[in-house]
């Protein structure tokens, strides 16, 4: 490959900005969301959150109308498993999304476009921390073409 | 079409450092459905909210959404603004432009442009917004309290002297817990059982206050003002009924062969014990594993002697259902075990204890009648050696890495009983750090320094070599670099506090959380300490954390204010974001009622016409008073029959689509 080209890949990986999804449930990634906001950590504004009031309130289809929209990446955040606001509901979510995980690499959605993970309250840090290392791993994937509406303009 | 309202606020700088509150405004007003929008320094001020109120009446808006800081903070604020403006207050919506937006964004261009898609998704989820009304439930006037120690029975007092009916279970025979088998009380010195027992005489004789001790809590169902427990009554093979406390049976036990729990282990009593003399309930137990008529069948001396005929070796655990309308945890702490602790030979050598172990034997009604002496030859020790921070402030497997808090003062005050008692005794404290925290702390710890004399060694021990009848301490003064060797009669370890074993097991049975020590989590670290996060759910004492008393009672009377608000009110109000059946689409399948941790979906027939046929048909249904609102169900419902209120599919898809515009 050409020097120049590599540079025009360099220039359009650059341009490229991402949009992530993530749905944190009420009790513990919303709060620890707070929590990175309160603590002043940093995390890139590409990632946009929707609030849910437990993980297992989040259908497959919310996941796969957000990729069909246009998104590059879809993050689910719940509490850690024992430590569900509604007792059982993350289990649920860990079962109903590793079949979803199966699904989206069947139709060629790459696997790191798509992360379910534990986040409590008091876990700022993780929360930026996991929230940076979805967005640089879909950087490095480029924009999501599988599955988009056409007629959807972002 | 909705008339939706905008207002973004600056929160000072907060928000406007970060995000062109102008270019939002102006981005706003092309959003659909949008017909108002305003900006304000502090939307959350009283100027700010009637900006909302007023605008609410005068451009008769239908829905309105604030963009501002977490819904978290202060969406019921503005709930309420908008309720007093006469709309329904869930038809107004937040959009999270401070914690998630301005706070973790330094370009100001990206942070405004996601400040306008956050604003757009709360937009359009609130045009999907339906009025909601939240339903009522009665509460129950009667509370829990879990664990019969200081905090417990401060707390069930308050709740109690406030007019309701409290219920104290405890696990052991008698109420009273770790601070029953304390000597004295830092820093005033005064007995520990002189202050306390008044207190469980007055939770005894108080007409509102149940005592179920030998008990234990093993189910607990509900949700605030509305839980339901099961209490199991452990066979006390007395009927309390009948026992009058005289203690003919204790004395004529032939089985004097177990280890006193209360007095650590350092004496021996009966198969049917109290704990110790001052017991509330004063009614005796029988050990069914130590008792000889339980072993072998034969004996049977204390259903003899019994004057009452209260021996009834044949009761069996009863299982009690209650309901309640607050609980409140106060399970308290043990200290750690101290077997991996090999360098202080704790296990193997008999005069090296535990500081509680040392309460037991300076106590006067403990086993030695308040003589100090050594537990191996009985003999008045000459050296003590204190060492501190045993587990604690440890970040090693057997440690814990927290201060367990109390040991630095007790330390001190033994070292002070010690001298008071034998002033030609020396005693040397070993310690870390010195923390004397606390009303009139330092001044104590002082006193012992300056007035009793005790030797105060910055540095650890490394270990102890039992040599003849000494304990050689090893152990280096870090101020000086000294190495020193004390021919000690005695050690005390002042081993660290931890959460009680069976914490977590309690802590999945109320759904509240513990951290990674197991100590139960508090729902705020300063400003909901006493609170945990499932409503209803109280904590007070060492449970949350270690404590010394004067912490633990006051937090025991805080918890009892919080349960009594919960207890004072007649009605509750719910949650209205629950689920909802659309009863043409189930299919009846209920697997909905299957994921239900709340077991809040039932099933019930619905009868329907088709085809000019009357046809009954099973269909679920959702008790609004039971349902929590985490809509697990929405997702598992193969139809797509159930939703959730205020969380609607719609509603989710809408925000989905307006952020990736």
């Amino acid at each position: 490959m050409s020097v120049i080209a590599n540079n025009a890949a360099v220039k359009n990986a650059q341009a490229f900005e991402p949009l992530i999804v993530a749905f944190c449930c009420n009790w513990c990634s919303y709060a620890g969301a707070d929590l990175a906001g309160t603590s002043r950590l940093n995390y890139p504004a590409n990632i946009k959150i929707i609030r849910v009031p437990c993980s297992c309130r989040v259908n497959a289809n919310f996941v796969l109308r957000a990729f069909q929209r246009g998104a590059d990446g879809v993050i689910i955040a719940g509490c850690h498993p024992g430590d569900c606001h509604y007792m059982t509901g993350n289990y649920y979510t860990r079962r109903r999304f590793s079949l979803l995980k199966n699904l989206l690499a069947y139709v060629g959605i790459e696997e790191a476009r798509f992360k379910v993970d534990w986040i409590s309250a008091s876990e700022g840090n993780k929360f930026a921390d996991v929230m940076n290392g979805v967005l640089e791993k879909v950087h490095k994937l480029g924009p999501n073409r599988k599955l988009r509406d056409s007629r959807w303009r972002r | 079409m909705q008339r939706v309202g905008v207002f973004i606020c600056w929160c000072g700088t907060n928000i406007s450092s970060t995000v062109n509150i102008d270019e939002v405004v102006a981005a706003v007003k092309n959003m659909p459905g949008v017909v108002y929008s305003k900006d304000y320094q502090y939307m959350c001020s009283e100027v700010g909210q009637n900006l909302v109120k007023d605008a609410i009446k005068e451009h008769n808006l239908t829905r309105v959404v604030v963009a501002a800081c977490s819904p978290r903070m202060h969406e019921s604020t503005f709930r309420k603004a908008a309720k007093a403006a006469g709309l329904n207050p869930y038809l107004l919506e937040i959009a999270n432009i401070r914690e998630h937006c301005s706070w973790v964004h330094k370009d100001k261009k990206a942070a405004t442009q996601k400040a306008i898609s956050l604003t757009k998704a709360a937009v359009a989820k609130a045009i999907l917004n339906q009025p909601l009304i939240p339903g009522e439930v009665g509460v129950e006037q009667r509370a829990l309290v879990i664990g019969g120690g200081i905090a417990g029975i401060q707390t069930a007092l308050d709740i109690a002297d406030a007019g309701y009916e409290v219920d104290l279970v405890e696990k052991t025979p008698s109420i009273g817990g770790k601070m029953a088998q304390l000597d004295k009380t830092f820093p005033t010195l005064d007995c520990s059982a002189c202050i306390l027992t008044p207190k469980m005489v007055d939770a005894s004789m108080h007409d509102k206050i149940n005592i179920y001790s030998y008990s234990e809590v093993e189910e607990v169902n509900g949700f605030v003002g509305n839980f339901e427990v099961v209490i199991k009554q452990k066979a006390r093979s007395i009927d309390m009924e009948k026992c009058t406390g005289c203690g003919i049976c204790l004395a004529k036990c032939p089985a004097k062969t177990a280890l006193s729990e209360f007095e650590e282990g350092l004496s021996k009593r009966a198969a049917i014990y109290t704990p110790f003399p001052q017991a509330v309930p004063n009614v005796p137990v029988i050990d069914r594993e130590t008792c000889t008529k339980f072993r072998t069948g034969k004996c049977g001396v204390c259903a003899k002697v019994c004057p009452t005929g209260a021996i009834d070796y044949e009761q069996k655990d009863e299982r009690l259902n209650q309901k309640y309308g607050a609980i409140i945890v106060t399970t308290g702490y043990d200290l750690i075990n101290l077997d991996s602790f090999g360098e202080y030979q704790y296990a193997d050598h008999p005069d090296v204890i535990t500081g509680l172990e040392f309460e037991r034997l300076v106590n006067a009604a403990g086993p030695t009648a308040g003589k100090l002496v050594r537990p191996s030859d009985k003999k008045k020790p000459k050296k003590v050696v204190f060492i501190q921070c045993v587990g604690s402030r440890d970040k090693s497997e057997r440690g814990k890495s927290y201060c367990s808090k109390i040991c630095c003062m007790y330390t001190a005050k033994h070292a002070m009983l010690l001298r008071d008692k034998y002033p030609d005794c020396e005693a040397y404290v070993f310690y870390i750090d010195v923390r004397t925290a606390g009303k009139g702390f330092e001044e104590f710890q002082r006193r012992a320094v300056e007035n009793y004399g005790v030797n105060y060694i910055k540095g650890m021990v490394g270990k102890i070599f039992p040599t003849g009848d000494k304990l050689k301490v090893n152990g280096v003064d870090a101020l000086s670099g000294e190495v020193l060797e004390i021919d000690a009669d005695m050690v005390v370890l002042a081993s660290a506090t931890q959460a009680k074993p069976g914490a977590s097991d309690v802590g999945r049975m109320l759904s509240i959380s513990t951290d990674r020590d197991n100590f139960f989590t508090e729902a705020h670290p300063k400003l909901r300490p006493v609170e945990t996060h499932c409503a209803g759910i109280y904590l007070a004492g060492a449970c949350q954390g270690p404590k010394d008393i004067p912490e633990t009672v006051a937090q025991a009377s805080a918890a009892a204010a919080k349960a009594i608000g919960i207890l004072s009110k007649s009605k509750l109000v719910n949650n209205p974001c629950v689920s909802q059946v659309d009863e043409s689409v189930c299919s009846g399948c209920l697997a909905c009622t299957k994921m239900c941790p709340y077991e809040a979906i039932t099933e019930k027939m619905v009868e329907q016409k088709v085809h000019g046929k009357i046809r009954r048909r099973r269909v679920a249904e959702v008790n609004a008073a039971l349902c929590q609102g985490c809509g697990g169900c929405t997702v598992t419902c193969r139809p797509g029959a159930i939703d959730l209120k205020g969380f609607s599919n719609k509603q989710i898809l809408a925000e989905v689509d307006a952020i990736c515009q």
